[in-house]
């Protein structure tokens, strides 16, 4: 018998039943208006996404309310999302983790029991210092997504491993980060610094905001609509912006980086960039301009379709409107595998139309200059996370995710221990169910930390169910933005059952670890109270007002003329990328052909849907009324031919095997024929998450043909290819 | 009396729900009920097309319909506005405004046993608020106000942008207004 089971966590009670009142017509009685009862707000920072907008958490009489945004909040503008309107849903989610959980084995079937947070505690304590003892600290790693991710670091730091990774990473921003940053020594920044508001021309490529929610980006992205910027958006299939732009570029997929070329082929050819800011600030143009001479808007016609004229047309667009032109980084940028030079063609595009650090293209983040409270220093690690994957990914800035999974399998493997916290990896990670099992199988000790049961949980020796971000503090928000802001996340609400914030459950290890002097607060507002005195401010001051703004040091674009020096080798923007010569890569984009779709096959094309945030928030009751399930998008061509009708329920199965759950089909001619379409983050399988369990497909787990950035480890996902199964008894309108 | 308009901008609005959600928690609406909910409208073919995305709920008609066949007179006019509201005490969940109502934008049924819908958050109104929907909208393409007043943002915008309503044609004469 394998050491660790999957195991599936059963509901302990069948779903609660809906109590249909009886109806009393004529005669019932008004319900008090809202607001008309004793009304109290307190300040939080929302965790509903990653984007962590500062808001109120208003309740009525005792009892949750709503929640709004904070108007001196830059991240919000005083309005939150769906997601984070629908905050109160992961509150009163009635599937919430109550008790820790322990993995047990009872008449020879693994199963997990309720345990005190005392044992939960002092077994893993147990196990880590095992670990420490025997391999060393250092094989013990995190896994993390999230704002409370970085108590656990702290915690693994002083325990002395500095082992850690997060699928933000590898899975989503790295390579737009590790492209910007090899060309201007800076990256794109979350918020990204677009300064969309005052655009007068902006590019998206594949990036569809208004359907990805970042609050900040369809905040901006609207006033620019209002104020007339001209909108140009590449995507194969008719996206929300596309459906706003000007200009629409229905691309054939896979072909973004011959665009890219082209367009500053004819930036090139027709003078317009901007001369002054190339010969300031950048290095290689010689180069680059040679390199991009062979791509001409006729020969990137026959690999984009894109006409020429339309391509010509676009440049001078951009061109016109520079440098207020934002020729967007996008965000989830793992597609292809070559996603690093695609975001580096992006940053090149950006600087030669001057819009990097210029008024309407890019903007100059600044934070507080906040002191982190006084603490020892962390013992040193003998190892760093990439030494896990040695040889591999030499421009990976963060720990690598699917690196860290593949160094976890075998009884030699690398790591010896796991703490998940706040990440879903069966859903985050493409097609890694069988290397999750494998790993989970190999590893001394895995951890989850988690608020709902997510399928992760079924791989965990111990699960501590953190409470929600309305019953805790988490550390001061202090992101980089148009001014220095701070904002606070405090506890609304007592934890409900027996959760516990995650700088609790840090410390209660840390103590148990023989840590106690990392963690010499009683209460984490101690700590927030200390860092919040040194720049003028205080936690009793943070829980009346929520965000403090402070003005800014130095100016929010590059002033005329200003000489710089960038965080690159030759200090210069890097047109040409000798970094990337010296490590066998090509210094400039080079454009590959994406895989063709095989016959009977259709390219698999996934995103967002603004009710939710990938698996996270499925299960949440309010979101899940608005969005109960997601569809798959199927061109009518294509439903003719496969016989299916929008409401029917199909499976798609990959090219190489892959089944997956069943999906509503919705017929719509806003994506092409040669793709079909879904929101990812559903066809959850734990069915504690009793609302969304079964409800929609996974996209992930039909990523079964993943092209691995060789740069910084990204998982390509856009590579797959997908058809239409049914199964018998299956199908027909629902 | 005051003639209270929403104006939505279908150029910025993204259909995001955001709307919806907004106004269940203000509201308390319960699960499985919507007072407004989001329209997706797309035309042509691939690859030319357009998509228009409304948000959509009760037009507080002018001449509300659902008003003059209420037979209890459980849905009136609020106050001196056109601001249709329904008595639970005087409901007697007959149906009889749904059917009376172009816009499907009465809930069958509030489980408290009446026919429940989209108030304006006139309870906002009165302090000088907008409806929860239009304060959370992430796109601001959601305005609200009096048309008695000229200088209101929601007569500008009527005066300078091009428009329509749902449903003219029924009479009705309904106050909520798209922009195109």
């Amino acid at each position: 018998m394998k050491r660790r089971e999957f195991i599936k966590l059963s509901s302990a009670a069948s779903a609660g039943a809906v109590v249909s009142p009886a109806l009393m017509l004529g005669g019932c009685v008004s319900k008090p208006l809202p607001g008309t009862g004793t009304v109290t707000s307190t300040p939080t920072v929302c965790d509903m996404c990653f984007w962590k907008c500062a808001g109120d958490v208003y309740k009525e009489d005792g009892e949750l309310w709503k929640i709004t945004g904070n108007p001196d909040d830059l991240h919000s503008g005083g309005r939150l999302c769906t997601r984070g309107t629908g905050g109160p849903g992961a509150y009163l989610d009635r599937d919430r983790l109550r008790k820790p959980l322990m993995r047990v084995t009872v008449d020879g079937r693994q199963t997990f029991q309720e345990v005190s947070w005392d044992e939960a505690l002092q077994f893993i304590a147990t196990k880590m210092q095992g670990i420490a003892d025997t391999v060393g600290p250092e094989r013990m790693a995190l896994l993390h997504h999230g704002a409370g991710g970085h108590h656990f670091l702290h915690l693994l730091r002083a325990f002395g491993s500095d082992s850690h990774a997060e699928p933000a990473f590898a899975q989503c921003r790295g390579p737009r980060d590790v492209g910007f940053r090899l060309t201007f020594g800076e990256s794109a920044s979350s918020p990204e610094r677009t300064d969309m508001a005052n655009a007068r021309c902006i590019v998206l490529l594949g990036s569809h905001i208004g359907e990805n929610l970042h609050n900040g980006q369809v905040q901006t992205l609207a006033e620019a609509i209002n104020k007339d910027a001209t909108l140009i958006t590449v995507d194969p299939r008719f996206s929300v912006p596309a459906g706003k732009s000007k200009h629409w570029l229905p691309i054939k997929p896979g072909t973004d980086i011959a665009l890219l070329l082209g367009w500053m082929n004819v930036v090139i050819e027709e003078e317009l960039y901007d001369k002054d800011y190339v010969e300031r600030y950048t290095i290689g143009f010689e180069q680059l301009a040679a390199h991009v001479r062979q791509y001409t808007p006729e020969w990137v016609f026959l690999e984009t379709g894109i006409r020429p004229d339309v391509i010509r047309e676009t440049a001078r667009e951009m061109g016109k409107a520079a440098p207020a032109t934002v020729v967007h980084p996008g965000r989830h940028a793992t597609w292809y595998g070559d996603d690093t030079q695609r975001s580096r063609a992006v940053a090149i595009l950006n600087t030669l139309l001057g819009s990097w650090n210029r008024e309407g293209g890019f903007y100059i983040p600044e934070k507080v200059d906040m002191p982190h409270y006084p603490l020892p220093d962390y013992p040193k690690p003998k190892f760093k996370t990439g030494d896990a994957y040695p040889d591999k990914w030499p421009f990976a800035s963060q720990g690598v995710t699917n690196g860290v999974i593949e160094a976890s399998i075998g009884d030699d493997a690398f790591f010896k221990g796991w703490m998940v916290y706040g990440t879903n990896l069966p859903q985050t990670i493409p097609g890694a169910v069988d290397k999750l099992r494998a790993a989970a199988d190999s590893l001394d000790l895995v951890v989850v930390v988690e608020t709902m049961p997510s399928e992760m949980t079924g791989y965990a020796d111990v699960i501590l169910p953190e409470c929600t971000f309305l019953e805790r503090y988490d550390d001061i928000r202090n992101s980089g933005e148009r001014h220095p802001s701070l904002a606070l996340r405090m506890p609304a609400f007592e934890p409900l059952h027996e959760s516990k914030p995650g700088w609790w459950i840090a410390k209660q290890l840390g103590e148990r670890l023989g840590l106690r002097h990392y963690f010499p607060w009683n209460d984490y507002a101690d700590k927030l109270d200390w860092e919040l005195r040194q720049v003028g401010s205080s936690l009793e001051e943070m829980q009346k007002i929520g965000v403090k703004n402070f003005p800014r040091k130095r100016p929010l674009y590059f002033l005329e003329g200003q000489n710089v020096r960038f965080f690159t080798p030759s200090r210069k923007i890097e047109l040409y990328s000798q970094q990337l010569a010296d490590k066998g890569f090509d210094p400039m984009p080079v454009y590959t052909p994406p895989e063709p779709v095989p016959s009977g096959y259709y390219r698999l094309n996934y995103g967002r849907m603004p009710a939710h945030t990938f698996g996270k928030t499925t299960n949440n009751p309010l979101l899940f009324q608005l969005a109960p399930e997601n569809q798959l998008w199927v061109n009518p061509l294509v439903a003719n031919e496969h016989g299916l009708a929008s409401g029917e329920y199909v499976r798609l199965a990959s090219r190489e095997g892959a089944i997956s759950s069943k999906i509503r089909v919705r017929v719509t001619e806003r994506i092409g024929p040669d793709s079909v379409f879904m929101a990812h983050g559903f066809g959850h399988k734990s069915k504690r998450l009793r609302l969304t369990a079964g409800a929609g497909a996974d996209d992930s787990e039909l990523m079964t043909n993943i092209k691995v950035d060789p740069i910084m480890g990204g998982t390509g996902m856009r590579g797959n290819f997908v058809t239409f199964v049914r199964q018998p008894g299956e199908g027909g309108a629902a | 009396m005051t003639r209270f308009a929403m104006v939505i901008d279908t150029r910025t609005c993204i259909g995001c729900g955001d709307c919806v959600v907004a106004c269940k928690t203000e509201n308390n609406v319960p699960e499985g009920l919507n007072r407004d909910w989001v329209v997706e409208a797309t035309s042509g073919t691939y690859p030319d097309l357009k998509t228009e995305f409304r948000s959509e709920r009760c037009n507080h008609c002018s001449n509300p319909t659902c008003v003059t066949l209420c037979p209890t007179g459980a849905s009136h006019l609020w106050k001196d506005t056109n601001i249709v509201l329904v008595e639970p005490e005087k409901c007697t969940g007959c149906k009889a405004c749904i059917a009376a109502c172009p816009y499907d934008a009465r809930l069958v049924m509030h489980p408290d046993g009446y026919i429940d819908k989209c108030t304006f958050c006139h309870h906002r109104v009165e302090k000088g608020m907008d409806p929860a929907c239009v304060s959370s909208c992430p796109t601001r393409c959601m305005h609200f106000g009096s048309l008695d007043d000229p200088s209101s943002e929601v007569s500008k915008l009527l005066k300078t942008r091009e428009y329509k309503v749902l449903s003219p044609e029924t009479g009705n004469e309904p106050n909520v207004y798209y922009l195109l």
